[in-house]
């Protein structure tokens, strides 16, 4: 029998069209199984149909504006925030019919790589409820993985929609910088955030970037640049093509202030390139030999630019406000305090501290300079390949509660994620393995800038030779 | 490089965020051992590189200066903590 929840977007549709199941049917098998398993894998903060629409419903990580309705970033401080708008990708989402459906647990304000911090609960991975589903879009992903939504936005500032995604074993693309509008995405880091889709499988990624994609002249970051056809990018052949494969990737080693690289995900990754050379690819090293620095510069520039966009929560025009303040800093600091979690208030904290008078040189703008340093790298791989190949995370997921202790062991998860922000370029996340332990691998595509017809080729290529994105979770 | 309680402390004030006593302990040993990872980046020979702030070739962005919808007043105040007269209302500044 067919489990309607496991059903991809496009087969959806296409029974829809062939007046097989009607969009009541999707709703209701929606909402069935919702209450079937979000007790146990919590990754819907707000749920229901939140316009009526008769598209296939989406869910939205709860950092993206939705007018009217709460809009929270998992944080007390924006506890009875109503946006007064909708965010454009909201807004062209409703344009094309989807019904917007519910919002999906994070990571407070994005900041963390397991949902663990979250003002309202932990999200857990339905593939192994004990383990954490990555994040910060760790909700978007987890409800797609467990047939919760058919599909979802996240948004990506380090690897926030690529790393739950290869921890779910679901598909998350983190589209070029400019590519999406971020108007009415909460910012976190203005140089690095992208919104984009998490999805069942690369052909509904591919339909709901090209929904979600285009300029946008409230977000003066967006680029106005003809929309390319994506699904044309689908089907073809990858004779040919250049594969990079950074050398430095797989030989990270324990110690060194890097994570070792799990064995099992080391394994997975390279039958994944075999499988890519068999079908024609050609595989070539390529070095990045900056990468080792992407970390260090990442925090750095992520939390000052986190500092400065989270000034604007100070109780005066949102959100909580402490009421038993006798002066306006008092005000302030107090409501800030109360409102904030303790990963914000790190960051924040971290993040004005490289800004201050006297550090802002030996760090900030060092960072931007390495960063320069990183973007180089990846523009001279690139004369030599026409994609870059590696692990999403270098290990499968963790488990709940096992890095909360340590930030920096945290942030060091995103180590293969963290310079494809850095950069600017696009790259995407699909499923390329399972571990012993029954976890989801991810496999990493990167590509040149605005080329995501690349990485839905690539990625697209391997789906249908793999059968990786069909292993569901049991629940 | 050390971090103190009190330097914590002088940051949590510029960024007017108040912090318990368990917090500023356990804030400034991170941000001690933090530091000392991106201080990693010391390493790297930068004299000649610039720095960058965007990733994208951009110039200023500008649009025209005409009148166009904007927000509604009353929407907008309804988020705000207290409000008066069409202002989002703050705590007395000038005595």
């Amino acid at each position: 029998m067919i489990k309607l929840y496991e059903l991809t977007a496009h087969e959806l549709l296409e029974k829809l069209r062939r007046n097989e199941l009607t969009q009541e049917e999707i709703v209701s098998g929606l909402n069935k199984r919702i209450e079937e398993v979000d007790s146990k894998v919590k990754a819907y903060v707000r749920v229901g149909e939140l316009s009526s629409s008769d598209g296939l419903p989406i869910a939205i990580k709860d950092n993206i504006c939705i007018q009217g309705q709460p809009t929270t970033c998992a944080s007390k401080i924006l506890e009875n925030f109503r946006p007064p708008y909708d965010a454009t990708v909201i807004q062209k989402l409703r344009e094309a019919g989807f019904a917007i459906y519910g919002q999906t647990n994070m990571d407070e304000f994005a900041f963390g790589s397991s949902c663990e911090n979250s003002a309202l609960f932990p999200t857990r991975n339905p593939w192994n409820l004990e383990c954490v589903p990555g994040g910060s879009s760790g909700g978007s992903a987890a409800a797609v993985a467990a047939g919760e939504a058919i599909w979802a936005l996240g948004s990506d500032t380090g690897g926030s929609i690529r790393q739950p995604a290869a921890f779910c074993g679901v598909v998350g693309l983190k589209p070029t910088y400019g590519r999406v509008s971020r108007y009415g995405l909460i910012a976190f880091a203005s140089s690095l955030d992208q919104i984009g889709p998490i999805t069942k499988d690369v052909e509904d990624a591919t339909m709901l970037f090209a929904a979600i994609a285009g300029y946008d002249p409230h977000d003066s970051t967006s680029v106005n640049r003809p929309l390319p056809d994506y699904s044309a990018s689908l089907g073809k052949d990858i004779k040919g093509i250049r594969i990079g494969v950074p050398k430095e990737y797989f030989s990270l080693s324990k110690g060194a202030q890097l994570e070792g690289i799990d064995d099992e995900v080391k394994r997975s990754v390279e039958e994944a390139i075999a499988q890519l050379r068999n079908l024609g690819a050609k595989v070539k090293e390529v070095s990045l030999p900056y990468s080792q620095y992407a970390v260090p510069v990442y925090y750095i520039v992520a939390t000052a630019e986190a500092s400065s966009n989270l000034a604007r929560f100070d109780g005066v025009q949102y959100g909580l406000r402490a009421k038993d303040a006798q002066n306006l800093i008092e005000m302030y600091k107090k409501t800030r305090e109360r409102g904030f979690g303790y990963e914000a208030k790190r960051r924040i904290i971290l993040g004005t501290y490289v800004l201050s008078h006297g550090y802002y040189e030996a760090y900030y703008v060092r960072a931007q300079k390495v960063r320069s340093l990183i973007a180089n790298d990846f523009a001279n791989a690139f004369k030599e390949c026409d994609c870059i190949v590696t692990p999403t995370s270098p290990t499968p997921a963790f488990r709940i509660g096992e890095k909360t202790q340590d930030p920096l062991a945290m942030y060091l998860s995103d180590i293969y994620t963290i310079s494809v922000n850095l950069t600017g370029i696009p790259a995407i996340s699909i499923p390329c393995g399972l571990s012993k332990a029954g976890l989801p691998v991810g496999l990493q595509i990167i590509a040149k800038a605005f080329n995501e017809e690349m990485l839905f080729r690539m990625a697209h290529a391997y789906e249908q030779n793999t059968s990786w994105h069909k292993q569901k979770p049991h629940l | 490089m050390a971090i103190s309680e009190s330097d914590v402390k002088k940051v949590a004030h510029l960024a007017r965020i108040g912090l318990s006593d368990d917090e500023l302990k356990l804030f400034s040993s991170q941000l001690e051992s933090i530091i000392a990872f991106v201080d990693k980046l010391r390493e790297v020979e930068v004299s000649s590189v610039k720095p960058m702030s965007h990733v994208l070739e951009m110039d200023n962005v500008v649009r025209l200066d005409e009148k166009k919808k904007s927000l509604n007043r009353e929407e907008v105040l309804k988020n705000a903590p207290e409000s008066l007269k069409g202002h989002f209302l703050v705590p007395k500044v000038i005595e």
